[in-house]
């Protein structure tokens, strides 16, 4: 009889807590719901998890100060696990939880199939990671922002800067044929093609790993290029910028945030100088990344994961355009989005027509005396 | 021409690279016919040491002709004494078992090395120092075939030639082309056979180190997954001139290196790779046994 007891007495004070806080929760009903959705279990959950707590950090100094408009921000957190058919079913609870906003989601393919959802029920999604370029420049989706820049965006930078700033007229496409590399010179390709004011005399994938690149190097001297534009990592980078130089060639280099690395320098050594790389924006000395990969340390104890910077940033856009905008209704917020600067983690930021950040992204930097430089 | 000219020499620098890992090969298989799967990573440890004691050395100030050659011999020393030490651990045991269990035995050699060097080193890639250095006299050309290339070619057909002396002139090649025959008759007439397999390795190990050691010096980086790539290229090689036999191996690496480097040069590198297997099946559709090897029914 006794041993029944116990287990009983236990169910009952879990019972009694569970109400409690059913109760609670009912009770401070009157909250501005700020949703999180992104994988937080399975194997991506290192990409979402840092967005949960970007958003808890700044929603309790949002709530010291006295919340936005007056109310307590509450989050409600949803899990994707980052797939496309769970997406749909996280955003149909969070728009039936009626939340104004979403921060949200991580993964490009599970932000894609959210949002149609969201559009109709006139929410407004922002992610801190979603770079697919589509999701902006097709246009259909009017409720979504980004607080990261879009795939194409390295692209469209490295070849403004090959013929705006450095002026060249001939230059070769060359990429490591992988997703990220590829993706990134086909952009290249186009918008260079596009702009009509140089040739692409040579666009060609290169296999990684291989044991040297004398005869794609050969190509590239052969085709008359003044700069290579490269899409890809750097382990080939330095390969290929090394026999370059050993040849004797002053073809001008520019790649992307995959070669925007230490390492690149340390391989390449010498003749890592001069060669240009798009990277995202230093962030480093912005008080304001201080303070809240401060805010991180002391909470978790931990260095701050993926996305994490971006996602305090869309965090606390979104609030800052609700309270800018006295409301959370779907087109003043919109409007307060695309008009109001605000100052973030990653920047002074407010959003362009489509969705996409203004003062966040990349920039160049230049390999001078063994060090990746800005260019101003 | 001269476009021509530098594809030709780059085919010729890869090539020989190919051809001092695909010897190794060539020369297991001839003697035991045994497919050495853990070759590459010989190489990749003969690259390792260099690096260690070159990075000692020019630490140490030393000139640099002393760390080429102390770095050079290091590694050949050190990569055969891991060849002699692997035949004995994972191969004499299974001499006289089904051969596909001396291969799966290589397999396994193979991902443990590499691994042990991924943990004893790093998975990064490390800077190689540029062992050979750029000559005065040669700046003229410099533009067409760098020194380290020229450095490349030149050390391969010196190893190749010392090689042919030793094979065809002396005790010990007498020893290896009776073994590679007839294994059993050469025990029959009094040949040591098992020092002339530990000889195989040691060889064969030793070549690679010195491919090793020249290739990461040419392109100035390494990690623990060079081998693999360079090993499984080289084989190719090897079967393409016929394996088994030691001028097959050259001529095989010598195709392949000039097949990628004209095909990359003339059509595209996208499909570099695609063009040189596709190039391999065409081959051994009319020559099964590859460029110069004998058709041996009873070792297939």
């Amino acid at each position: 009889m006794k041993k029944m007891f116990k287990p009983f007495v236990a169910n009952l004070a879990v019972i009694t807590f569970l109400s409690l806080v059913f109760i609670g929760a009912a009770g401070a009903a009157d909250t501005l719901k700020l949703g999180v959705a992104g994988p937080h279990s399975g194997d991506l959950a290192s990409y979402g998890i840092p967005t949960v707590k970007a958003a808890e950090l700044v929603i309790k100094n949002i709530n010291a100060k006295g919340g936005v408009l007056g109310k307590q921000v509450e989050l409600v957190v949803e899990d994707d696990v980052c797939k496309p058919e769970v997406s749909t079913a996280t955003a149909t609870k969070l728009a039936s939880e009626k939340v104004p906003v979403v921060l949200g989601h991580i993964c490009s393919g599970a932000t894609k199939a959210a949002l149609g959802i969201y559009k109709d029920s006139s929410i407004i999604a922002m992610s801190p990671s979603a770079t697919n370029p589509a999701l902006t420049q097709s246009g259909d989706y009017p409720n979504f922002y980004r607080t990261i820049a879009s795939d194409d965006s390295q692209a469209r930078l490295e070849v403004d800067f090959a013929l705006d700033v450095l002026g060249f007229k001939k230059i070769a496409v060359l990429h490591d044929k992988g997703d990220y590399g590829k993706g990134l010179a086909e952009f290249a390709k186009k918008f260079l093609e596009d702009s009509g004011k140089a040739e692409v005399v040579l666009y060609e994938g290169i296999t990684p790993g291989a044991v040297d690149y004398t005869a794609v190097v050969n190509k590239i001297k052969r085709s008359g290029a003044e700069a290579v534009i490269f899409g890809g990592y750097h382990p080939e980078a330095s390969k290929i910028v090394s026999q370059m130089r050993k040849k004797r060639m002053k073809t001008v280099f520019i790649s992307d945030d995959g070669v925007k690395d230490d390492t690149f320098i340390k391989v390449a050594g010498k003749y890592a100088e001069g060669v240009y790389a798009t990277g995202p924006k230093d962030v480093s000395k912005n008080p304001l990344a201080i303070q809240a990969k401060d805010e991180h340390q002391k909470a978790y104890n931990a260095e701050p994961g993926a996305f994490f910077l971006n996602a305090y940033s869309a965090a606390l856009a979104l609030l800052n355009a609700i309270e800018k905008a006295q409301t959370t209704d779907y087109e003043a917020v919109s409007k307060a989005l695309k008009t109001e600067w605000v100052d973030t983690p990653i920047g002074k930021i407010k959003f362009d027509d489509r969705g996409d950040a203004i003062g966040a992204g990349f920039s160049v930097y230049q390999v001078k005396d063994g060090q990746y430089v800005e260019v101003k | 021409m001269e476009y021509f000219l530098e594809l030709f020499l780059g085919g010729l620098t890869r090539g020989s690279i190919y051809a001092l890992i695909a010897l190794g090969y060539t020369m297991v298989y001839g003697i035991i016919q045994l497919i050495n799967f853990a070759h590459g990573e010989i190489y990749m440890i003969g690259a390792f040491t260099a690096l260690i004691l070159a990075s000692v050395m020019t630490m140490a100030g030393w000139n640099y002709l002393a760390i080429i050659v102390i770095a050079s011999i290091a590694a050949v020393v050190y990569s055969s004494a891991y060849g002699f030490t692997m035949e004995k651990i994972a191969y004499k045991p299974l001499r006289g078992a089904p051969r596909l269990s001396a291969l799966i035995s290589a397999i396994g050699m193979s991902l443990f090395l590499q691994n042990y060097v991924l943990l004893a080193q790093t998975s990064d890639f490390l800077p190689f120092p540029s062992l050979i250095p750029d000559f005065d006299f040669w700046e003229p050309y410099a533009h067409i075939i760098t020194s380290p290339e020229l450095v490349i070619i030149v050390t391969t057909t010196i190893v190749m030639i010392l090689l042919t002396f030793l094979i065809k002139f002396t005790r010990i090649g007498k020893a290896m082309r009776a073994t590679a025959q007839d294994m059993k008759m050469a025990m029959l007439v009094g040949i040591n056979v098992n020092r002339v397999i530990s000889v195989t390795f040691i060889i064969g190990s030793a070549t690679a180190a010195i491919g090793g050691v020249l290739i990461a010096s040419h392109i100035g980086q390494i990690n623990f997954y060079i081998g693999f790539i360079a090993g499984i290229k080289a084989f190719v090689a090897a079967v393409l001139g016929g394996i088994g036999s030691i001028p097959g191996a050259v001529l095989g690496s010598l195709v392949l290196g000039w097949t990628e480097s004209f095909f990359t040069g003339y059509i595209s590198s996208d499909y570099e790779d695609v063009f040189a297997f596709v190039f391999l099946v065409f081959i051994l559709i009319f020559r099964p046994a590859g460029i110069l090897g004998r058709p041996d029914s009873q070792k297939v």
